[in-house]
């Protein structure tokens, strides 16, 4: 069944044994790895989706209250209230290695330490609407931090999960049975080539016994 | 020091301002397409875009789905929840699984 031709030589049957010996190890660290990753992938995951629900909730609480504060104040105290925001967001971002798939590690500070700095405005020409828009923002931020983050970690592994699946594949279905299957066809061919020179020395012992002795005619005799 | 973007329409996200995330109003899925790729590159970690906005521009945000940085996120926008956030995270269960079983197909 070996669709390619393979030299039966012993070389080449050294060789392939080698080849199997590497690929079964592969074979086997990759589906540890596989495992291992798809355990991880599975926890994150879940806390992906809670993450995102909370996420989504939060902000669709937020978005109820700002439309009430438009509604409450004109479109232009609006825009002049949050134009220029006190407050600023850096982050740090740092990388941690899961099974060889780089995730990301967000942490995140602000300019300043107030918490009251997210108010941008003064109290006195803007609604309430308004205030309570912003502070269930800035409650949610620490959440929608670690959403990206959990979110960009399930994309890298899921991709590097997808990627570690299909080697174990090729290697269980493919490069394993062909290889043994390329060591079975050498083996044989070469206990052939054995059988067929024995059987040959037996022939011509037989040939040289004949010649020397003349069994055969002395035998009639 | 990384930044944070916020990209969509105007009503969904001028309230990310006051946090110090940086709001980006856009409607046009060009213009999106084209400030997508100038953030990505321009010192943003992450991304926030509404699903409105991101429906339009799919093949933009695939193209970083599998690298580094960026992380862009969907959000919810002003005008409902569209549950294309959650088909990203479905997606890649999928991907990575073969077939949905932390959603159940719901």
């Amino acid at each position: 069944m070996s669709a390619k031709h393979v030299n039966p030589t012993r070389m080449e049957l050294t060789r392939l044994k080698k080849k199997l010996a590497t690929a079964t190890k592969g074979h086997k660290l990759l589906k540890d790895k596989r495992d291992e990753l798809m355990r991880q992938f599975l926890t994150l995951v879940r806390e992906n989706k809670a993450l995102r629900e909370k996420v989504e909730a939060g902000i669709r609480e937020a978005n109820q209250h700002f439309v009430l504060a438009r509604a409450g104040m004109s479109q232009e105290a609006l825009n002049v209230a949050l134009m220029t925001p006190k407050q600023e967001v850096y982050l740090e971002a740092k990388t941690k290695n899961v099974m060889s798939v780089d995730i990301p590690v967000f942490e995140y500070s602000t300019r300043t330490p107030d918490p009251n700095d997210i108010y941008s405005y003064g109290f006195a020409f803007t609604s309430a609407d308004l205030d309570g828009a912003v502070k269930r923002l800035a409650d949610i931020l620490p959440d929608m931090l670690r959403l990206a983050e959990c979110e960009k970690s399930c994309q890298l592994m899921a991709a590097e999960i997808e990627k570690t699946r299909r080697r174990v594949n090729a290697l269980e279905h493919v490069v394993i049975p062909e290889t043994q299957e390329n060591i079975r066809y050498i083996t044989m061919k070469l206990d052939e080539n054995e059988r067929s020179s024995q059987t040959r020395l037996m022939k011509v012992k037989d040939m040289m016994l004949e010649e020397a002795h003349h069994y055969s005619s002395r035998y009639q005799d | 020091m990384y930044k944070i973007a916020v990209m969509g329409d105007q009503d969904s996200i001028y309230g990310f301002a006051a946090l110090g995330l940086e709001p980006f109003s856009i409607t046009d899925p060009k213009e999106a397409g084209r400030k997508l790729r100038e953030l990505a590159e321009g010192g943003y970690a992450v991304i926030y875009i509404t699903e409105a906005l991101a429906a339009q521009i799919e093949q933009e945000i695939d193209r970083y789905a599998e690298a580094g940085l960026p992380a862009v996120i969907l959000i919810p926008g002003a005008s409902g929840n569209t549950g294309r956030g959650m088909m990203a995270v479905k997606k890649s269960v999928e991907q990575a699984v073969g077939s949905d079983i932390i959603f159940n197909g719901q």
